[in-house]
């Protein structure tokens, strides 16, 4: 059954914008995203939003719907009351370029820092040998699409446009934790995640893991395992002083 | 949890533990020992013989300290299990956002001008978890001592033998609940195998990996649970103590 929907869109550049008011019809079984594009087709041609897929798997849709963090195309109009306007404004912690694109370069710049796999001696060349249980590790992180949802939730620089420059976020501290439990990987990222790209500013309040609509488990497998293999080099006196000089092949 | 619930819990079993802290008094009532005041660290915990600690009489007594200490020893147990939650992962995140609004709820804007997270003094020393879980490995051998030490004494001739009080399966119940917290622990996950580069040339570390990364899934349910039900241990021992369950052998 179709009905008439209310949105308020948020429209504007980078010199700023407002909330417009929009009423679309929509159909049963319709997305976010769906709305956007009536709008598009019927009552504003110029609207921008970025997409793809339409399958939550390119990570280009993401909004901010109702103030929470999420794909358009995954989030069901069935989810909200068909008599309140839904809200979707651009994500937040990144510039806004026009209407809901923003730029997300910060995030590019922050790939670009992290050290590139490394391989061992042993070794050298793909196609590595491996065996499955240590594949699953890291397999968990590869489902990234790298929709950004995580690092435009995450308080640590949402709220603090100055730290940005010190902190990677939560997409990339699954990057290096993925690489530190890479067993083909010789590289020690381990002091640089903490010193240089600010896992320790991150005070693992979870809103990441929240909001990733992979449902990676950001916070527990990632973040947490990181800090704890940061400690091992950096805090853990007694491990400090009997690491074995070969503990980064174990 | 919601941040308002951890808020009024977390705010009120600070309040209860300080109160029965600083109480000194009606922790052991033969055979139970209240897990706050276990192991007991000075002479006196036993009381002497003009009853100077009321309800503490007969406690079994490790006497490190002589009887001219005057302190409650619970501040100085207290320390151990306290540092554990402090520094405890699950806690950080839900005193940061109870407590410091940091952030208040996702994607909410939180009030602070500046933010460094753990990376300085004080936060920085939330590195240390792993010492605290160590400890409180300990303290979970005393308590589950205890429990056994309840189950063994109840049963003597003295209670009636043949039976066990309701006490002992508190006791029991809270050293259980404790080692499920202490096992499900992001850092003891860490210890086990989560350090390890390949869990294939560890198999048997990688099946620790494996339980308690099952458990850790519940380290939130566990945290709440153990630490809600080691305050009624400590309510349960410091009733019957001050005689309030009456006397029969079930207590
Ligand atoms: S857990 Fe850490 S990285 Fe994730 S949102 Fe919270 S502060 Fe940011
Ligand atoms: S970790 Fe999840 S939320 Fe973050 S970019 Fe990847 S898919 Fe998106
Ligand atoms: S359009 Fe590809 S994730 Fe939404
Ligand atoms: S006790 Fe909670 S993480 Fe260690």
């Amino acid at each position: 059954m179709g009905y008439d929907l209310k949105l308020k869109i948020w429209r504007g550049d980078s010199s700023g914008g407002q909330l417009v008011d929009y009423t679309v019809p929509v159909d049963e079984g319709e997305v976010v995203l769906d709305a956007v594009h009536h709008v598009q087709a019927m009552r504003s041609g110029d609207l921008s939003c970025r997409w793809n897929c339409k399958a939550g798997k390119c990570g280009s849709c993401s909004a901010e719907i109702n103030g929470r963090p999420r794909l358009m195309c995954m989030t069901r109009l069935s989810d909200f009351d068909p008599a309140e306007p839904i809200t979707i404004t651009p994500m937040r912690a990144f510039p806004v370029i026009k209407d809901l694109v923003t730029d997300v370069g910060f995030n590019y710049v922050k790939a670009a820092e992290v050290p590139a796999f490394t391989p061992t001696a042993e070794q050298p060349q793909a196609p590595f040998r491996m065996a499955q249980v240590d594949v699953e590790r890291s397999q968990e992180f590869r489902k990234c699409i790298e929709c950004f949802l995580c690092q435009d939730t995450c308080h640590v620089v949402r709220d603090h446009e100055e730290n940005k420059p010190a902190f990677s976020g939560p997409r990339f501290f699954i990057r290096y934790a993925e690489l530190d439990m890479h067993p083909n990987d010789a590289l020690d990222r381990k002091k640089l995640v903490q010193e240089e790209r600010g896992l320790g500013m991150c005070n693992i309040t979870k809103c990441c893991t929240e909001v990733c609509p992979e449902h990676i488990k950001i916070t527990d497998n990632g973040i947490i395992p990181m800090k704890e293999r940061v400690v091992d080099v950096k805090y853990d006196p007694i491990r400090f002083f009997r690491r074995k000089p070969k503990a980064e092949t174990r | 949890m919601s941040p308002a619930i951890s808020f009024a819990v977390l705010s009120s079993f600070v309040a209860y533990a300080t109160y029965a802290a600083f109480v000194n008094g009606f922790y052991y009532v033969k055979p139970y020992i209240s897990p706050f005041y276990s192991p007991c660290l000075a002479t006196v915990c036993g009381g002497d013989s003009h009853q100077r600690i009321q309800g503490a009489n007969g406690v079994p007594h490790l006497g490190v300290f002589g009887p001219w200490w005057a302190i409650s020893p619970a501040i100085l147990i207290l320390i151990f299990p306290l540092g554990f939650r402090m520094t405890c992962y699950y806690y950080r995140r839900a005193y940061y956002r109870a407590f410091w609004l940091s952030p208040p709820a996702c994607a909410v804007a939180e009030p602070h001008k500046k933010y460094s997270g753990e990376t300085r003094f004080p936060l920085i020393m939330q590195n240390i978890h792993r010492y605290f879980f160590y400890f409180g490995l300990i303290f979970n051998a005393i308590l589950t001592y205890d429990a056994v030490a309840a189950f063994v004494e109840s049963r003597s001739p003295a209670y009636g033998g043949g039976h066990v009080g309701l006490g002992s399966f508190v006791l029991l119940i809270n050293a259980c609940l404790l080692w499920a917290y202490s096992l499900s622990c992001h850092s003891c996950r860490h210890i086990v195998g989560g350090r390890l580069k390949h869990f294939s040339k560890h198999p048997l570390r990688f099946k620790f990996w494996g339980f308690v990364t099952k458990l850790n899934a519940k380290h939130m349910q566990l945290a709440w649970a153990s630490l809600i039900f080691v305050a009624l241990t400590d309510v349960y021992v410091r009733l019957a103590a001050a005689g309030w369950l009456g006397h029969g052998r079930w207590i």
